[in-house]
């Protein structure tokens, strides 16, 4: 075409050309934008269609157990003389998922702020970094890998037996002979187990919430205008002073959000729960040395024995449902708490 | 001339308030010591865990470790199994790489897609949508994503599948790169696209050609951090794969994969397959560390664009 165009050096020839190839442009840049939509559309058909089918999958479950699925904790998914019927009640999950989630809070998050205090207020530049890089680090550690460690590792420090004297040893059995007798708290140990239990499954998520939490609180408190610091130092008050009333205070609601960060992280883990977790008793106790499930180990247990019956698919498809509601609650909760600090802190920068 | 401090410092103040000032200084010292512990803590829990994954699972490799494929063990006279019996991981190895590369071959280009879309075009409400949606997707269970899949895929079709954990990984994967290469992609700076522009080349073009190689390095990293995530993920596996003694490299059946190694036999009574599992361990969590800190090294100090 150029070729035939040689000849014809005039103007107009030039600017038909011009506006030809730019059309073919216009056309590929709309090509282009379409595709990008499309990707777009497709993440979005994607967690519309997660959640439909979700709904959809347990829709048989929903209409044979109703509310009793979250309240009742009957779960016999095999018809036997007992049972006549089947009966799917995962109120003992929820406990179990509740019960580990907490027990990973109350030990995570002060270890979480302290480390992040250490990395953004205490430690000189040359620590910080690769204290925060190690802490980190931990959230690379696939949970399978967590879980078997837990169970070849802290199982053991938990619950030892000795086995020529029968002599039992470890943590639970330390736990239950200090505090065992002390009324309230003791209920908490009032029985050991064998060390799967579910205070082990908490404090491997403690372990396994740590870096979201201190990571997200890190970049809180970096967030504090050191004006503000600088002023209370100025006026006679130590570090600590400082850090209490200048800095927590600042950063209060973006730390609690991290902390809701991590209980989001804690509820749907799965693979490290299961193993340690000891997937046997349903009894919902104060005693946390007892074995017990959470809901996404329930799932991992039980999966494969739903077969083909649609009742029992239905009721796993419905723990998967239950749990996606809690955790879209929590994480919501949490991005609101973080967004909420973080221009709060932007506003107080400016001001 | 500290003692000259101190003592224009006690001038004029009162046994009270000196005792005051020891108080302070002690709870100053002591939450300093205690912040210094919680880091100390949660560095020696992370080299507790890893050195003891590394070097439990350093003496489980051997070359047959590498070279064979998961097998029945063989017991002994007493009915112990024999060390070095039950073969190695290489169907595993070689299973994760199918499922990771078809997941791969799903996820990346959706991925650098949408993110290209949140970055170049996306300002309006459905730019806040798609990355909003993006946020709830990452915030999502993985053992949830094994459910949706298992139920889509497993039930209706009546057996596990490498595609069915493929598209289980993709689903988590899409969600993580979008949103990475949105933020890196925004680093770019506009006067390389308007002067793009300025020389005619159309905003696809731009895109393609100016904005994506100069961010690269950072795409890239991105790309390697969202797979080597899913390269860990194991529950949505257990429920879309499943596990298989080899592998199997038809994507529409069961498969082996490393995670679901490691957990069939962390559970095991034998000690032989506990070594093999902690040598399982070993592998994957060195793919991922190199992988982690290759990608951190290649970055470092380097600013985008």
């Amino acid at each position: 075409m150029a070729a035939n165009n040689l000849d014809m050096k005039i103007a107009p020839i030039e600017g038909i050309d011009r506006i030809s190839r730019s059309r073919s442009l216009v056309g590929g840049d709309r090509t282009f934008f379409g595709l990008t939509i499309f990707a777009s559309l497709l993440l979005i058909a994607t967690l519309l269609a997660l959640i439909v089918l979700l709904v959809v999958g347990s829709w048989p479950n929903i209409q044979y157990s109703g509310f009793n699925f979250t309240t009742s904790a009957n779960w016999n998914p095999n018809i036997t003389q007992n049972h006549p019927h089947e009966e799917f009640g995962i109120l003992p999950y929820i406990f179990g998922t509740v019960v580990t989630s907490t027990i990973a809070l109350i030990f995570a998050v002060p270890l979480a702020i302290g480390a992040a205090l250490f990395i953004a207020e205490y430690a000189p530049r040359w620590l910080a970094t690769p204290v925060s890089f190690m802490v980190e680090l931990l959230a690379a550690i696939p949970s399978i890998i967590y879980g078997f460690w837990g169970l070849a590792v802290l199982v053991p420090i938990m619950y030892n037996v000795d086995l020529k004297t029968g002599k039992v040893s470890g943590v639970d059995a330390f736990l239950h002979d200090v505090i065992g007798k002390v009324p309230v708290l003791g209920s908490l140990f009032s029985t050991p187990g064998n060390g799967r239990s579910l205070l082990t499954a908490g404090l491997i998520l403690a372990i396994m919430v740590l870096p979201t939490i201190m990571s997200v609180s890190r970049e809180i408190i970096l967030t504090v205008p050191s004006l503000q610091k600088e002023g209370m130092l100025a006026l006679g008050a130590t570090k600590w002073e400082t850090i209490r009333k200048a800095v927590l205070p600042y950063a209060g609601s973006g730390i609690i959000g991290a902390a809701v960060l991590g209980l989001g992280r804690a509820l749907g883990e799965t693979m490290a729960v299961t193993l340690v977790i000891g997937n046997s008793s349903t009894a919902i106790t104060p005693n946390l040395l007892s074995s017990g499930y959470t809901m996404s180990s329930s799932i991992a247990q039980k999966f494969t024995e739903a077969g083909s019956d649609p009742l029992y698919v239905g009721a796993i498809v419905e723990i998967a449902l239950v749990l996606l509601i809690m955790t879209a609650i929590i994480n919501g909760l949490a991005r609101l708490l973080v967004i909420f600090s973080t221009s709060s802190a932007l506003r107080g920068t400016r001001a | 001339m500290e003692q000259a401090r101190s003592r224009a410092l006690d001038a004029g103040v009162s046994p009270r308030e000196r005792a005051r000032f020891a108080v302070r200084r002690t709870v100053n010292l002591v939450m300093a010591g205690l912040v210094g512990l919680a880091a100390l803590i949660g560095v020696a829990v992370m080299l507790f865990i890893l050195g003891y994954v590394l070097v439990q699972g350093w003496q489980a490799l051997s070359p047959t470790f590498f070279s064979q494929s998961a097998q029945p063990l063989d017991f002994d006279a007493k009915g112990q199994p024999i060390a070095g019996s039950g073969g190695g991981v290489l169907m595993s190895i070689l299973g994760s790489l199918l499922i990771l590369g078809l997941a791969a071959l799903i996820s990346i280009p959706l991925g650098l897609l949408a993110g290209m879309y949140l970055s170049e075009y996306g300002h309006g409400k459905f730019a806040f949508l798609v990355r909003y949606v993006a946020d709830v997707m990452t915030g999502i269970p993985s053992i949830v994503t094994g459910v949706f899949v298992w139920s889509l895929v497993v039930i209706t079709t009546g057996h596990f599948s490498a595609w069915a954990g493929a598209l289980a990984l993709s689903i988590i994967m899409v969600p993580i790169i979008t949103r990475t290469v949105e933020e890196i992609l925004r680093l770019v700076p506009n006067a390389l696209r308007e002067a793009s522009y300025a020389l005619g080349v159309p905003q696809w073009r731009t895109i393609v050609k100016v904005v994506l190689p100069s961010a690269a390095s950072g795409v890239i990293t991105g790309i390697v951090l969202a797979v080597a995530r899913a390269g860990g993920e194991t529950a949505p596996l257990l429920l879309t794969v499943l596990g298989n003694e080899a592998i199997n490299w038809n994507p529409s059946q069961p498969t082996d994969a490393l995670p679901l190694r490691i957990y069939d036999y962390a559970t095991q009574p034998y000690a032989v397959r506990i070594e093999q599992a902690w040598g399982a361990s070993f592998i994957l969590i060195m793919v991922i560390l190199v992988f982690s800190l290759l990608t951190r090294i290649a970055t470092k100090g380097k600013k985008v664009g």
